[in-house]
């Protein structure tokens, strides 16, 4: 999790000369810079690459970090530039569509329809079969929905810095999370039954 | 005022966040004590997204940050003893 103070000092620290500290510095943000951009980019090679561009990018552009926004937000923001200029440069025309579905379009985003849902622990992950239709659920979300479910319900980060690290309105943000989790409870749900831990038998569960 | 299925669909996400206003709340609170689907519906969606938050679903590729770590030692050691941002 960030810390500003840290941050503040780290950034004083590294631009007064103690260089090493942007180690410790980008730490932090290692993992939303590579989902971001895998999200972005569909592609762990592209990803991986464009992640270490974005972080000497950020290293030699730290003197113009104002503070106005989390650090994170900040490199995420240098991150998202960085991988849609990526997608131009090996000539990607799905950029060119990552905007088109507006977030006043109406859509079909009725849930999946069940009675009975019996909690899938976490727990079940041991299994690697759940995440893989976990993962599948979410790359197979459009771009918009996907960045959004990557850094917000992923990594974690809250309705304001998702907004502020993809460049739109936290009205946005609420629009498009709600409209990706009712996808991923449609697609997921009838799968993830299997997953749930067997009913007691002498309660009738299944044998 | 009552309030039916489609409404609570609607708003399942900001309950999840606890981002609907109390009265709403209390609505969508009286509607679930006895909508069995209404139930099953949060309780998945909420499952689903505890689930993909798990750092086991999407992990670094293996040596991601040592590459990454390994690339910013570079570009420390090549931006030399003069600090470029001074």
């Amino acid at each position: 999790m960030p810390n500003p103070e840290f941050e503040f000092d780290c950034i004083r620290r590294v631009l007064a000369g103690d260089k090493r500290l942007f180690h410790d510095l980008i730490r932090p943000c290692e993992r939303s810079i590579y989902f971001l951009l895998y999200s972005l980019l569909k592609n762990e090679t592209e990803a991986e690459d464009v992640a270490q561009e974005t972080v000497i990018k950020v290293y030699q552009n730290l003197d113009k970090f104002r503070g106005e926004s989390q650090f994170r937000t900040w490199v995420l923001s240098i991150a998202r530039n960085e991988g849609l200029a990526r997608l131009r440069k090996i000539g990607n025309r799905r950029e060119d569509s990552l905007e088109a579905e507006s977030d006043e379009q109406t859509g079909d985003y009725t849930p999946a329809i069940l009675t009975n849902w019996r909690e899938i622990p976490a727990e079940a992950l041991e299994q690697k079969e759940l995440g893989a239709i976990l993962r599948r659920a979410i790359e197979g979300l459009p771009e918009i929905y996907r960045n959004v479910v990557l850094l917000r319900d992923i990594e974690e980060m809250d309705i304001r810095e998702t907004g502020a690290a993809l460049g739109i309105s936290e009205a946005s943000v609420k629009v498009r999370l709600h409209r990706a989790r009712a996808m991923l409870q449609r697609v997921l749900a009838p799968q993830l039954k299997g997953f749930a831990p067997a009913k007691r038998r002498w309660l009738g569960g299944r044998a | 005022m009552r309030i039916d299925c489609k409404h609570v669909w609607e708003h399942i996400s900001a309950y999840i966040d606890n981002d609907v206003d109390p009265v709403l709340r209390a609505e969508i609170d009286r509607h679930l004590e006895t909508c069995e689907i209404c139930s099953a519906v949060l309780d998945s969606t909420r499952n689903v997204v505890i689930l993909i938050a798990d750092d086991r679903v999407f992990e670094l590729p293996a040596g991601f940050s040592e590459r990454l770590h390994e690339r910013i030692e570079r570009e420390l050691e090549e931006s030399g003893e003069s600090d470029p941002q001074i």
